[in-house]
């Protein structure tokens, strides 16, 4: 399958596959005046499959968000159809307003003006907990 | 401002020094009468409480203090909709120091966030309640005479008890103790305090459903109610509620030194006659609590003083 190569944007490169739809989500890419392409399960040598998200805009994004659901994804910023960046992605110690605390007894649930925020607590096993009440996220 | 919200918000170096504190207030306590003259406590309960509110009110008021008391979310400014922010600004400017219960977990973070006065976390909702386990502490400490080298049973409600969790958290802290806990499967203590707390510092413990055969080896066990106000489903309350009663039948076995706590109200998790074995210590516990409100209180008023 074809997708033309992007002038000036962005390509979020080795997704887990199936991560590509969650990334695409939480990015808020479907808000984005641009073309937006996502593959699904392209072919990958290291792991046999990927998913890859093109964007047609040199737009800024959140790093903290794909490191959150995928560390192990790559970020490529392209200028004049040439690669001027490449960016390996960390797991954010915070996270802000990114997802939202499940836990129905969690202040945020009635505060409304609060942020929602997690922290990451174990990176070993990639565990975030809502900095109010302690409850995990859960990483779809 | 330094605030307690959770129990690991002290170290165990402040931990020992609020514990002799409290010790010294026991042995002196006319040397703390006026240790906080001029200064007021405001209890904010939006949550039914008697012995916690008592306990802070009292606490105050044997160092000399005042309390101003707000209790019931229907009778104050969060029925008009006042977020816990603007609460915690507003009160800032009437006294020296909140104690703050709330149903919602996370609330007391929230208002020491924003408040200009230290705050003491009361109980929010099923997360947090530091006071609570400082009253166990200084217990353990009078009935043991150490916090190491313990086994230390916890019995009941040990998924939405939140004495539970933080009394594991601070014990943990200790060399060589060991937790046996019993519950029925439905209650059982949350993934995150096994494996954030207990296996990711190689602590030994059990689970069991069994207290009896528990028993004989524990130097302290903790008995918890079934709280009705944790369960959406009142079914599951009434099927759990009676899962553990503790009689002086089933201590028998149990060892000589046994230190039986419990942070009160009971329902019929330990049935009266047991009040009478010189090993129950959950009136005494509920003393200590006071001992230790009165310790934090000095010491989070001196810092805030040394603050400014």
């Amino acid at each position: 399958m074809n997708i033309d190569s992007i002038q000036n944007g962005i390509v979020i490169d080795h997704i887990t596959a199936g991560k590509g739809m969650r990334l695409f989500e939480l990015l808020g890419l479907d808000k984005l005046d641009a073309s937006v392409a996502i593959i699904k399960n392209a072919h990958s040598e290291k792991r046999g499959k990927k998913d890859i998200i093109k964007i047609d805009a040199d737009i800024p994004v959140d790093v903290d968000v794909i490191g959150f659901v995928d560390p192990g994804a790559t970020v490529n910023v392209i200028r004049d159809g040439r690669l001027v960046e490449k960016r390996n992605i960390d797991m954010p110690d915070r996270l802000v307003n990114v997802i939202k605390c499940k836990n129905p007894r969690c202040i945020t649930s009635t505060e409304q003006e609060l942020d929602h925020v997690f922290k990451l607590t174990d990176r070993r096993n990639k565990v975030y907990r809502c900095l109010y009440c302690e409850t995990k996220a859960e990483i779809k | 401002m330094r605030s307690v919200i959770d129990i690991l918000d002290l170290s165990p170096d402040e931990l020992m020094e609020l514990i002799e504190v409290a010790q010294d207030i026991i042995a002196n306590p006319a040397k703390y009468a006026e240790a906080c003259h001029g200064k007021k406590l405001a209890t904010l309960f939006f949550e039914p409480s008697t012995r916690t509110r008592m306990s802070f009110e009292a606490a105050m008021y044997e160092l000399g203090g005042n309390v101003i008391s707000v209790t019931g979310a229907g009778t104050s400014s969060a029925a008009k909709g006042e977020s816990i922010a603007d609460t915690a600004k507003t009160v800032s400017c009437y006294v020296d120091i909140i104690a703050m219960r709330h149903p919602k977990e996370g609330s007391a973070y929230v208002l020491a966030k924003n408040a200009s006065v230290p705050v003491i976390n009361g109980g929010d909702g099923g997360h947090s309640h530091p006071t609570q386990t400082l009253a166990d502490l200084l217990t353990i400490y009078r009935e043991k005479g150490r916090f190491e080298g313990l086994t230390i049973g916890l019995c009941g409600d040990l998924k939405f008890g939140r004495t539970v969790h933080s009394l594991i958290q601070a014990m943990s802290r200790y060399n060589g103790n060991k937790f046996v806990l019993i519950s029925p499967e439905e209650l059982k203590v949350p993934s995150y305090v096994k494996k954030d707390v207990l296996q990711q510092q190689n602590i030994p413990y059990v689970q069991t459903t069994d207290l009896e055969g528990a028993l004989p080896e524990l130097d302290i066990l903790y008995m918890t109610r079934v709280q009705r106000e944790r369960f959406f489903n009142e079914e599951d309350y009434l099927r759990l509620k009676d899962s553990y009663i503790l009689n002086p039948d089933k201590l028998k076995n149990a060892k000589p030194d046994l230190a039986i706590l419990h942070p009160l109200p009971r329902v019929n998790e330990i049935s009266v006659a047991v009040d009478q074995d010189p090993r129950a210590c959950y009136f005494k516990q509920v003393l200590n609590g006071k001992y230790m409100r009165m310790a934090l209180i000095i010491k989070l008023l001196k810092e805030a003083e040394n603050e400014h």
